[in-house]
């Protein structure tokens, strides 16, 4: 959304321009127009736009991308750090977790 | 009532081995909304086990992933079904497939459709073309609405904890516990926890573009900040007792510190925000928020304790 933005300076996502090949997939899956066509490469249009959601790094075949997803939960934040883990979600209920 | 639908190729309307090849999750609501939203188009279906949960949480997970795509290519023997070497996956997928190995272990080709499955006939009649906006996630008002009940669920348990402890924290006297006192400042200070958490939860998410900060803790704090205001201005009568003038202090602390917390709980349901800019912002915000609260409650505390 051109008028929701987050914290911008935060964001791990880089992408190598040697490696790149230009096939778009990143073009293809971003959820948020990051990047965008230069000649024959990709590159970053909108750093901050970027959720981390992982979908370009993984579908680059050429593994010219690379970002550090995760859970984006502040209550798994808190979670994984309280118990000095990794974030984790601890939306179990009790039971069998909410997204799994 | 089972919300799995059985993962298998389906067919829809007539397709004929040219028909397209669609992927989908094994959650009913997506199952239908898919087969709803392609109307009169003959599409083949191939629907994955996602363990029933949909698309974007499933690829998040890893259940909609590279590994299960190959297998109901393989079980399903798509290959001898049609005739052309294409699947169209939802673009929210693509968190949890490799579209290049897919095609290497099947022959198949991954195609990413659109993000809504509203856009999924249009993309077909352009030749599987995708405008710029087919590939955008929004938060739009009525999404951001959608996610709000669940916040407020998730919400409750820990709230709950906290009206207990205002409760009996509400009825300590110097000279032993009163039960009356326990009520009667227990329920105002849960009516004022309440707003509080409203102001977080709901108000926070409602007016999420238009509030100051890129922080959600920001724009929660000044939610409650105003909240704060108002309830200063109908009590600037009682700023004359001490007890008055704690009472309100109090919550000039509390409500900002709780509507704050909530603000950013709420960055875990929104499709915007990377992890490391809520980890940053955890970091920074919540022993702020934590003071607050504990300043808060103090004063709150001591204002009908002393």
């Amino acid at each position: 959304m051109a008028s929701l933005r987050y914290l911008e300076g935060a964001v791990t996502l880089r992408l190598d321009a040697e490696l790149c090949i230009g096939c778009g997939m990143c073009l293809e899956v971003c959820p948020h127009g990051v990047f965008a066509m230069e000649g024959k490469k990709a590159l970053v249009a909108d750093l901050g736009a970027c959720m981390e959601c992982g979908a370009c790094a993984l579908n680059c075949p050429v593994q010219a991308i690379s970002v550090t997803p995760g859970v984006g939960c502040a209550v798994a934040v808190i979670q994984g750090a309280l118990r000095g883990t990794e974030p984790c979600c601890d939306c179990s209920q009790g039971k069998g977790a909410c997204c799994s | 009532m089972s919300y799995r639908v059985e993962p298998r190729l389906y067919a829809v309307g007539a397709p004929d081995p040219e028909s397209p090849v669609l992927v989908t999750a094994n959650y009913k609501m997506t199952f239908d909304f898919v087969r709803r939203e392609l109307g009169g188009v003959d599409t083949w279906l191939l629907v994955l086990d996602t363990k029933g949960v949909n698309v974007w949480c499933a690829a998040g997970k890893g259940t909609f992933g590279t590994d299960e795509v190959v297998r109901q290519v393989e079980a399903t023997g798509l290959a001898r079904i049609v005739s052309h070497r294409t699947l169209i996956l939802p673009q929210l997928s693509a968190t949890g497939v490799a579209a290049h190995r897919v095609r290497d272990a099947t022959g198949f080709r991954v195609v990413y459709g659109p993000v809504r499955a509203k856009d999924v006939p249009a993309f077909l009649a352009a030749g599987c073309q995708a405008t710029p906006e087919m590939r955008r996630v929004t938060f739009t008002l009525s999404e951001r609405l959608t996610v709000v009940p669940m916040e407020l669920a998730g919400g409750a348990k820990f709230s709950l904890a906290v009206l207990a402890l205002l409760f009996i924290l509400a009825g300590l006297r110097r000279d032993g516990f009163s039960v009356e006192a326990a009520w009667a400042l227990g329920v105002r200070a849960a009516a004022l926890y309440l707003a509080g958490f409203l102001a977080g939860a709901l108000v926070t998410p409602v007016l999420l573009p238009w509030l100051p900060g890129r922080a959600f803790a920001l724009k929660g704090a000044s939610v409650g900040g105003v909240l704060a205001l108002v309830y200063f201005l109908c009590q600037s009568k009682e700023l004359t007792s001490r007890a008055g003038a704690l009472d309100v202090g109090a919550w000039l602390f509390l409500l900002p510190a709780v509507s704050s917390f909530f603000a950013m709980n709420f960055t875990g349901a929104t499709p915007y925000t990377s992890p490391s800019g809520v980890r940053r912002e955890v970091r920074v915000a919540l022993p702020g928020q934590a003071l607050a609260a504990a300043l808060g409650l103090s004063l709150w505390f001591l204002s009908h304790f002393l």
